[in-house]
């Protein structure tokens, strides 16, 4: 009986070998009519091997493990990508996102401080805080330009300045992107790092959206020290930017990480979030320029207007207020000499 | 004007490596830099073919359609070349390229690649022909002598041919029927948009 048993195991075993092994690529030897293998048979051509897998590897001499791949035609399909996909998407998500804060602005123009300006100042930004704000923009301007260079610059200006001029402008461009991209990462942890506390999502948000989010003059959207708006911005970013640093590595250190799908995966990744990176923080500038009155002083000096805040950031506001009343009161008793 | 096109007839390819070697000698290539490469499928298994690939000098070159500062261009013969004075070392070709033919003096990072260097069909580069310049950045420019290029020239099983595509696909169409047998034509369908029908 136990025999018998040992028998079942090793046919289930050797079944279970089969299975195992019967989806891996059989490469037939095939045999000649006097039962010798047929080397000139036996080739599995090119066609079939791209269907087995997107790319024919082999061995090489050379030490370069990129030297291995014989042939990509992946090649093309990224060719495609980058000269027709992300030409049009690029066009239209950023000349669309200029078109629509044109028409905005034509249409519900200006927001102004609707009670008009108290006079009295109320700081919304510490000087680390603007310091952050502007080390991240002003390096996100400076990556936006150079990256759309890259992408754009040979439709747009390399008909204008000409193939040498526009050659050293791009090559100049392409190492200030890869540097100043350190700049961009260390601005974004800071502003992730004194931020993210007041950016995760509350009850306020809610209503903040039921009441228009402020473009509506009859009604009036709560907030916090940063509105449903900002911080869908703040956590777009956030995402945003984790995948351009991450892809960006990867370009940055070609093939250390990866092979040249995972290369042409990285600059798909990188492309695309960047491009629309471009078309959000061209809004977030337009809302915090020409959009809205008041608004602009907060990165700048770092105050705001009192009646600005009571508009869009009430909650944010008495807070303050409170902290205020509260350091005076504070400051008060101690001042008074005691009697 | 004839297309020119390279052929591998893997059938007869014997990984002697004399195509890579004669390459460089003839292009005085730096170290780190190969032009054209011979792989191996299937080492030691049966079916085992190699193939020698370089720059196939493809039709609608991707090499050339990706290139951010535009610095390819197609010869008449179908040759495709580029610039070294216009190249910015972005290495976008070789993400695009189906068959690894770009080629950098460092694969360094932050950008720092250098100028790309590729297969010219031993056609030089912009500059005038046969010049030290035109020799200093591209190499040899057997083309203007009215030669082919030393790879197929040097191969000695006559498994790579280099030529016009319609006269060198006729040469292994024949050798296919004769033989009875063949492997294709490497890579002709990517870089051509058309096979070999035997």
């Amino acid at each position: 009986m136990r025999t018998y048993l040992a028998h079942i195991r090793s046919i289930i075993l050797a079944l279970a070998i089969l299975t195992v092994m019967a989806p891996m690529p059989v490469l037939a030897q095939q045999l000649g009519p006097d039962g010798a293998p047929n080397p000139t048979a036996s080739v599995v051509p090119e066609q079939k091997l791209l269907q087995q897998s997107p790319r024919i590897e082999g061995r090489i001499d050379i030490p370069n493990e990129r030297a291995r791949v014989l042939l990509q035609p992946a090649g093309r399909q990224w060719d495609y990508f980058h000269e027709i996909t992300l030409h049009w998407l690029g066009a239209i998500v950023i000349v669309g996102m200029i078109a629509a804060l044109a028409a905005a602005y034509l249409i519900i123009g200006r927001l102004r401080i609707s009670k008009g300006r108290s006079g009295r100042k109320v700081l919304r930004f510490s000087s680390f805080e603007r310091f952050s704000h502007w080390l991240t923009a002003a390096s996100f301007v400076v990556l936006g330009l150079t990256g759309l260079n890259i992408t754009f610059g040979k439709i747009v200006l390399l008909p204008i300045i000409g193939p040498e001029a526009f050659s050293s402008m791009s090559e100049a461009a392409k190492y200030v992107h890869n540097y100043i991209s350190a700049a961009f990462v260390i601005g974004l942890m800071l502003i992730v790092a004194l931020w993210i506390k007041d950016n995760l999502p509350q009850k306020v948000d809610i209503e903040w959206i039921k009441q228009g989010g402020g473009f509506i003059k009859s009604k009036h959207a709560p907030s916090g020290r940063f509105n449903a708006g900002e911080k869908l911005v703040f956590w777009f970013a956030l995402g945003a930017g984790a995948a351009v640093i991450i892809s960006g590595c990867l370009l940055i250190f070609p093939f250390y990480v990866t092979d040249i799908a995972g290369m042409q995966i990285a600059q798909v990744v990188h492309a695309v979030i960047a491009v629309l990176f471009i078309a959000v923080i061209i809004a977030h500038i337009y809302l915090g320029t020409l959009g809205m009155e008041g608004a602009f002083e907060a990165m700048a000096t770092g105050e705001v207007d009192l009646n600005w805040a009571k508009e869009h950031h009430d909650l944010w506001l008495e807070e303050q207020l409170a902290k205020e009343r509260l350091a005076a009161r504070s400051g008060q008793s101690s001042a008074v000499p005691a009697e | 004007m004839a297309r020119v096109k390279f052929l591998c007839d893997a059938d007869r390819c014997i990984e002697c490596n004399a195509c890579v070697t004669a390459c460089k000698n003839e292009h005085e290539v730096p170290w780190g830099i190969n032009r054209r490469r011979v792989v191996t499928i299937n080492d030691g298994k049966p079916g085992e073919r190699s193939v020698s690939m370089a720059c196939m000098h493809c039709t609608d070159a991707p090499c050339a359609a990706v290139c951010p500062v535009s610095c390819f261009y197609t010869t008449a013969d179908g040759v495709v070349l580029h610039s070294k004075d216009l190249c910015i070392g972005c290495g976008y070709c070789f993400y695009a390229c189906p068959f690894g033919a770009p080629q950098y003096p460092k694969v360094g990072n932050f950008g720092s690649r250098g100028k790309m260097d590729k297969c010219t069909y031993c056609a030089g580069g912009p500059e005038a022909d046969s010049t030290p310049a035109e020799y200093a950045k591209y190499g040899a420019n057997r083309l203007a002598e009215g030669k082919l290029p030393i790879c197929a020239e040097m191969c000695s099983t006559k498994s790579l041919l280099a030529g016009d595509g319609a006269i060198i696909a006729e040469i292994y169409k024949e050798r296919v029927m004769k033989r009875g047998y063949g492997s294709g034509a490497w890579g002709w369908t990517t870089a051509y948009h058309e096979g070999i029908a035997v």
